[in-house]
């Protein structure tokens, strides 16, 4: 029972990071129709310039700060620069766009940083938390990244719901044309979601990478998990996302804590494609006319 | 007719490959032979994707099922390579029925996810079975050319000639499926699935044949992979062939067979092409080995900004503005169509969907 428990709040905690790279993944869907591969490769570059400012500075939270203000930045310049002409392309080449950049990040982190592991400090102590004679399986920090993940998510639910920005990206992401012609500026909305997308990317860099250590591609699992937590939440939906994300990472760590790491991709699959053979767009995505 | 002339077309490749062979060296003939395993890969994610609309992620994990098959028979059975090709397509073909029953429902994002999440689970299997499979280290396997060729023959050309010979095999099969009325099913079926059920087409069979014949491919190419590479572990089935695949796909010209070649050439080619400009400007260990990580990135994104339509689509169109009369067949739509609007061909796999996908009010 006492493992039960511990198994459950580690799962919230790595779930909420998958939730945080699912947000992103449907900012930027909802927006341009585009899944962004690069992503992951996004938040490693970040979090190597935290690192790098940590270690200059000795402050986590200077290095938090920028490398959340770098993901704002990246997101916005690859929108701007290679988003924007494959828009309008067919959609595979928007797709082998953002590998492209998944590759090029990658490779370009590499030849600044080289290929060896980092370990990258936490924001607060590691050492497990106990609730009276009960271990929690948990730290200070574990609730830490669940909690910058909810309030993010929280943050930008209010700013969708009550600002005009916010109102904007819904009228953009609703339909282009018809925001267009009332006077929304459709492009600078886009370049907005990306952005945002990048900021919550980088975010979710920051959490998960004390736990797996930093390297070039040390975010790609994790971005696979973020994308199947995306898919089964229905990438419509922000809600969906942290809901798959949280699903996905409960489960994976019962898995992974009872039958062994070996399996968790294996029932990665499997929870995902139960959920579609069930609901072929998702959890929570809104059911259309239904195709042949 | 149609038959005739691609048999023709393979004999003159096939005969090009041969000239080639002798004349290059051994690193250059295993690459002609890594080639001949990209084109056949590729050309299968090509035909799904470009005549059948459904995208796929997994053919990584494809190529390990017939890359395994393949281990296992030549280990275990001694199986001659003439039997072992087609059974590990075979088996794959069964394993890609199995896929296609569940991909048929998906569309879109939420199969590429699936397909994704595929290329990543299968390869793990290997580590969680080591009896069978050889865990982490994986299966060797080790095949010698037939001594007749003589004591000095080098083996990797052997290696070369038989991939050669697999792929051109498996494109002339390919060429005529995509003439046949399977094929015109499936371009149907891409187009407008409501409209080619209310013709009488099953878009289901439709769809799930079309992971058959690609995941048989894949498999074909995961065992010419094995005898290639003469080791089969999870470590060569990563995430990252699965994306180079798809990508190689893209990049060529999807839909096409010419297409795959182009793809198969750019993945293999320009990442060593890079590595050895880097190393010979004495560049140190490890920028030299992220350079052509990085020149790979960029060589897919600026072939995406320049030849939307793949590099066969550019070529295309090339042909098309000094010989006006040539790229169209007579009677097709891209006669009507200006040069360049090859969005508008009926014949294209790149049509945008009709906009009307996303209509639920936007709130959170």
């Amino acid at each position: 029972m006492n493992e039960f428990l511990q198994f459950t709040l580690g799962g919230v905690s790595f779930g909420m990071v998958y939730a945080a790279i699912a947000l992103s993944l449907v900012l930027i869907w909802r927006g341009t129709r585009i899944l962004n591969y690069s992503q992951g490769a996004m938040a490693v570059l970040t979090t190597y310039i935290a690192l790098t400012v940590i270690n200059h500075t000795g402050s986590y939270w200077a290095g938090f700060v920028i490398a959340l203000a770098a993901g704002l930045v990246l997101g916005a310049v690859i929108e701007r620069v290679v988003i924007r002409p494959v828009e309008n392309r067919p959609p595979l080449n928007a797709v082998v766009v953002t590998i492209g950049l998944l590759v090029l990040i990658e490779g370009i982190a590499g030849i600044i940083y080289g290929g060896q592991y980092r370990s990258f400090p936490a924001a607060f102590s590691v050492t497990g938390l106990h609730a009276g004679s009960v271990t929690l399986g948990i730290s200070r920090n574990d609730v830490f990244v669940a909690a910058a993940v909810l309030v993010v998510a929280l943050a930008l639910a209010a700013m969708f719901r009550y600002t005009s920005a916010g109102l904007r990206l819904r009228a953009a992401a609703f339909n282009a044309y018809a925001a267009r012609l009332l006077g929304v500026r459709v492009g600078r909305v886009l370049t907005l979601g990306w952005a945002l997308a990048g900021l919550i990317g980088a975010l979710a860099g920051l959490l998960v990478s004390p736990a797996t250590f930093l390297y070039p591609s040390s975010m790609d699992s994790i971005f696979v998990l973020g994308f199947t937590a995306a898919v089964i939440g229905g990438l419509d939906s922000p809600v969906g996302a942290i809901v798959g994300g949280l699903i996905l990472g409960v489960v994976l760590n019962y898995v992974g804590g009872y039958l062994g790491s070996n399996l968790v991709p294996i029932f990665g699959l499997i929870a995902l494609v139960a959920v579609l053979m069930i609901r072929p767009s998702g959890l929570f995505s809104v059911t259309h006319g239904r195709q042949v | 007719m149609t038959l005739l002339r691609h048999l023709i077309a393979a004999l003159v490749a096939g005969a090009v490959i041969w000239a080639l062979s002798v004349q290059l060296n051994a690193f250059r003939d295993f690459q002609m032979a890594e080639i001949a395993v990209y084109v056949v890969a590729i050309a299968g994610l090509s035909l799904l994707i470009g005549l059948s609309g459904q995208i796929s992620l997994g053919q990584g994990a494809f190529m390990a099922i017939g890359a395994y098959t393949a281990a296992l028979l030549m280990l275990h059975l001694n199986w001659p390579l003439w039997a072992v090709f087609p059974a590990s397509a075979a088996v794959t073909a069964l394993a890609g029925a199995v896929v296609g029953l569940a991909a048929a429902r998906l569309s879109g994002p939420y199969l590429a996810g699936a397909t994704l999440m595929l290329a990543v689970a299968l390869p793990s299997l290997a580590s969680q079975f080591p009896g069978v499979f050889g865990g982490d280290q994986g299966l060797s396997v080790t095949v010698i050319a037939p001594a007749a060729l003589g004591a000095t023959f080098p083996p990797t050309r052997w290696l070369a000639w038989v991939c050669a010979l697999a792929a051109l095999i498996t494109l002339v099969i390919l060429a005529n499926l995509g003439r046949s009325r399977v094929g015109r099913n499936w371009r149907a079926i891409r187009d407008d699935p409501i409209a080619a059920a209310l013709s009488g087409l099953n878009v289901g069979a439709l769809r799930v044949l079309a992971f058959i014949v690609s995941a048989a491919c894949a498999g074909l190419a995961g065992a010419m992979l094995a005898i290639t590479t003469s080791l089969v572990s999870p470590g060569s089935f990563t995430l990252s062939l699965s994306i180079a695949l798809l990508a190689g796909a893209v990049l060529g010209g999807l839909g096409t067979l010419t297409g795959a070649l182009w793809g198969a050439l750019v993945i293999v080619l320009v990442p060593t092409y890079v590595t050895d400009v880097a190393t010979s400007h004495g560049l140190s260990g490890g920028v030299a080995a992220n350079i052509p990580i990085a020149a790979y990135g960029v060589v897919l994104i600026i072939v995406m900004l320049v030849f939307p339509y793949g590099i066969q689509g550019g070529l295309r169109r090339l042909a098309g503005q000094f010989l006006p009369t040539s790229p169209t067949r007579p009677g097709s739509p891209g006669q009507r169509a200006p040069a360049g609007e090859h969005a508008e061909d009926l014949d294209s796999p790149y049509r945008r969907p009709p906009v009307s996908e996303h209509q639920e009010e936007g709130t959170s």
